[in-house]
């Protein structure tokens, strides 16, 4: 009997730990995308300002109301504007931002077939 | 005409590259944010400081009238500075200001209202400072002046004789 009331303890007990490990790991990374706006160079996650600790909190509740990481982004986005993720949306103000890289590459990729594969045919 | 595309590309990329770090450059560092206005207020479920009540956002802010809603603490030293400007502004009937009371004990606000005077007409509890992030606020002290649920002015920062005379024309 003991066994058994011990197994149901345990069977009970780890899918709530597994959901609270999953939730503390979104919410850390959510965090670590939000920039701090009264500090310098930080995250909200590294942040240890009154305003970083009071967006740490409506992270939690956000998640608890199971809002997805994508609506938790706008809802910030929403309130601070753009600023506060770290990672800029693809938009008309953050296309170049974003396809420079990708342009440069190709670019590069066509000077080295034109110099070397070109030549040895 | 191959050779000279390669040197031309090549070019191109560099003046790019160099036009947006000069551009980097005059950007200034220093974050200022965006202060938007004409949104509607949000809606949300406050506490209310002295009854314990639980009301809408909505609710507070119904009435036609002008509202300057005034984040503030007792451990704050701008709004010790700013308290007299509210004292002041409530003078008029036409304006009413509300509260969030930010991250404070009630003991301690309450002694802060006794010693300056309490211009506040309600004050929303805001223990956790959830609900200044509601309203987008940075910190204390930052004023939102209110007309018809909308937004019209945000002041961020300790109100001053300025930003005192600019409310004054707001509700005229």
């Amino acid at each position: 009997m003991k066994i058994l009331k011990l197994f149901l303890i345990i069977f009970f007990i780890f899918p709530i730990n597994n959901l609270k490990a999953d939730n503390e790991i979104l919410k850390n990374k959510i965090t670590k995308n939000l920039r701090c706006l009264i500090c310098q160079g930080q995250s909200v996650y590294d942040s240890d300002s009154e305003f970083a600790n009071s967006l740490k909190i409506v992270v939690d509740n956000k998640i608890d109301e199971g809002l997805s990481e994508k609506q938790i982004y706008s809802y910030f986005q929403n309130k601070y504007g753009e600023w506060i993720l770290y990672d800029p949306l693809f938009n008309k103000n953050t296309y170049f931002l974003w396809l420079l890289p990708l342009l440069i590459f190709f670019v590069g990729g066509a000077i080295i077939f034109n110099k070397f594969i070109k030549k040895q045919k | 005409m191959k050779n000279k595309l390669i040197p031309f590309s090549i070019a191109l990329i560099f003046i790019i590259i160099f036009i947006i770090f000069y551009k980097g450059l005059q950007d200034t560092n220093i974050y200022t944010p965006k202060i938007k206005i004409n949104y509607e207020i949000p809606s949300a479920s406050v506490e209310l400081f002295d009854s314990n009540e639980i009301v809408n956002t909505l609710e507070i802010f119904k009435l036609d009238k002008f509202y300057l809603l005034n984040i503030w603490s007792s451990w704050c030293v701008p709004c010790r500075e700013e308290h007299p400007i509210l004292m002041d502004l409530i003078k008029d009937d036409n304006l009413k200001v509300i509260g969030i009371n930010y991250k404070d004990t009630k003991k301690n606000a309450k002694k802060f209202l006794k010693e300056l005077g309490n211009p506040y007409d309600k004050i929303i509890f805001d223990n956790e400072g959830i609900n200044a992030i509601e309203w987008g606020a940075y910190g204390v002290p930052e004023s939102f002046l209110i007309n018809k649920n909308k937004i019209i002015k945000k002041y961020i920062g300790p109100l001053n004789k300025s930003s005192m005379e600019e409310i004054k024309l707001f509700i005229k």
